[in-house]
């Protein structure tokens, strides 16, 4: 299976990645080397098989719910760009 | 053409935690912005998340309540998208092993039940909140509430008016705080709603495409927007056109539904198991135990409240929509030893009255349930009428004191002496010959004048019953 260069790009805005345009033609081969490799798996009969979720033979622990973090606001504002009655500030992002 | 409407709801409920699902930052509302926003909810390089006990007791809680199979095994997955109140990047949902699968709810809709389909529940994480109003030129972001716990009810697409849909939201919204697991707060954004919404004509099979309202925050709202909606799409289809799948946002202020044409990558989450959580494993001990400590359910409350009261479906089902007032009617039943229709109907006649005209919930009633009690007591044991007691509950609710106070200090005690009531309707007689004549002349329409005039020179204290029944004999 190969990509288009178009779905490469599409794949790279939903990342937030943003691409060369001369290096497109290597990550549109690479991409398509990763889906043969998905095609030729899934030519396995799996249908017996449980998905895995999780790599690890081993399932969630719990933690009671007790509030144990307390404010460190100005602790971690103190590393932002840009901050201002309290808020993170962001470039604006409404519709 | 005649068109079918068709419903299906997706009902957010934050469940009533102390802590976020995955940190130890505090939920609580209201607090200072991001001053519970801990390292885990603002995506700090190298944290992890770990589930909160509290969540999954939730969930597994509302599962039992409808009836669904609480998974045993059920896996978190992210769903990537950017936007800033979400610095994570993804939010971390369950997508195709939630933990709560298919079960079903009773809605009580024109004096008769319905059964709605639940597709699913699952659980995943808030984000924070964007203020977009006061920076120039910049949005500040709050992630007080991004981690806060969520149960995302999906309701199958079984209802057929903006009506039913809305009994519907009630229900659940009842349900999850009988259970205590939401408090049900719309205006704090607690309990918020999507609809999918779609037309088809009548008799067709399958469904017209469907458009998604969002933003849908009250009861109010999600009756104007569907309506709105199913206006909108009959139109497009009336005039030849055809309606898109999309996301459209409801704007109480212009009260219209719109699109948000922004977000047509919205729906490619490319969803995965998040490999920074295990799957959660549920135990059946841990289901029993859970089990055990479930409340009474709205439904079979109302079901008992039917047969122990003999109250009708729709008294019950009012009644039992809040287990707080359910309770307040309970109590006042059991304390003041009256006929249960005796206080239903003044729980659903005056004090609902004066709860809803003062806007107050019933925990915030003025008069308590013994008190109310102690009040129809006094009705019953003939003390005051039923037309008096209206103005011992206003004193009561004005807070001038207990019922027997307000009747001994205001003289509201009922005339039950039939000898002074007598002397009551001699005056009246006396002094209305020319009535009299008139009635004894065939003219009974002027007992009703008698009474009046006997109650009127009482103040309103003689015993109707020993009235009539004293009048009736000195007529004839």
């Amino acid at each position: 299976m190969s990509l288009l260069k178009e779905e490469v790009e599409k794949i790279a805005h939903l990342a937030r990645i943003s691409l060369n345009e001369q290096d497109i033609p290597a990550y549109t081969r690479n991409l398509s080397d990763i889906f043969a490799f998905v095609e030729q798996m899934n030519n396995v009969d799996t249908a017996d098989i449980i998905p895995m979720a999780h790599p690890l033979d081993a399932t969630a622990r719990l933690r009671a719910d007790i509030v144990s973090e307390t404010n460190q606001r100005d602790h971690f504002q103190s590393i932002a760009p840009q901050v201002e009655a309290g808020l993170y500030l962001v470039p604006k992002v409404i519709e | 053409m005649a068109w079918e409407v068709v419903i299906g709801l997706e009902i957010h409920a934050q469940l009533a935690t102390k802590s976020k699902i995955f940190s130890g930052a505090s939920t609580a509302y209201g607090a200072d912005p991001n001053t519970q926003a801990c390292a885990v909810d603002l995506a700090l390089p190298g944290v992890l998340p770990v589930l909160n006990e509290g969540v999954v007791e939730m969930a597994a809680k509302f599962g039992l309540a409808i009836g669904a199979t609480v998974a045993s095994r059920s896996v978190f997955a992210r769903k990537n998208y950017f936007y800033p109140d979400l610095p994570k990047g993804y939010q971390i949902s369950q997508f195709e092993l939630p933990i709560v699968g298919k079960g079903q709810l009773n809605i009580e809709f024109d004096g008769e039940e319905k059964t709605i389909g639940i597709t699913r529940a699952h659980l995943e994480e808030d984000a924070g909140k964007s203020l977009h109003e006061d920076f120039q030129g910049s949005t500040g972001i709050d992630l007080n509430r991004a981690g806060t716990p969520l149960l995302e009810i999906v309701s199958e697409p079984d209802m057929r008016s903006s009506k039913e849909a809305v009994a519907y939201m009630k229900k659940i919204h009842s349900l999850v705080r009988y259970l205590d697991i939401c408090d049900g707060n719309m205006q704090e954004g607690s309990f918020r709603c999507d609809a999918n919404v779609s037309v088809r004509p009548v008799g067709q099979e399958e469904f017209g495409t469907r458009a998604e309202l969002k933003n849908l925050n009250s009861f109010r709202f999600v009756e104007r927007a569907i309506n709105l909606e199913v206006e909108r799409q009959i139109d497009v289809i009336e005039s030849g056109g055809k309606v898109v799948q999309e996301t459209r946002l409801y704007d109480a202020d212009k009260n219209e539904t719109r699109s948000m044409r922004s977000k047509e990558e919205a729906n490619d989450y490319r969803y995965f198991p998040d490999p920074d959580l295990l799957p959660l494993i549920i135990e059946p001990e841990f289901l029993e135990q859970v089990k055990a400590k479930l409340p009474e359910l709205p439904d079979e409350k109302k079901q008992r409240f039917m047969q122990e009261y003999g109250l009708s479906l729709y008294d019950a089902a009012v009644l039992t929509s809040n287990r707080e007032l359910a309770g307040f009617f309970e109590e006042t039943v059991k304390l003041s030893g009256s006929d249960a229709k005796l206080c239903v109907n003044w729980v659903m006649g005056d004090l609902s009255a004066l709860l809803n005209k003062e806007n107050l919930d019933i925990t915030e009633s003025k008069v308590s349930a013994p008190q109310f009690a102690a009040m129809l007591h006094r009705i019953s044991d003939n003390t005051i009428s039923g037309k008096i007691a209206k103005t011992v509950f206003e004193a009561m609710w004005a807070g001038e004191g207990d019922a027997d106070k307000i009747i001994e200090q205001k003289g509201l005690k009922q005339v039950t002496d039939s000898g002074a009531i007598e002397k009551l309707i001699d005056d009246v007689i006396a002094n209305n010959p020319k009535q009299l004549e008139q009635y004894r002349a065939g003219k009974e329409k002027l007992f009703g004048f008698f009474v009046g005039q006997v109650m009127k020179i009482s103040k309103g204290k003689a015993n109707p019953a020993q009235l009539n029944e004293l009048l009736k004999n000195k007529l004839s």
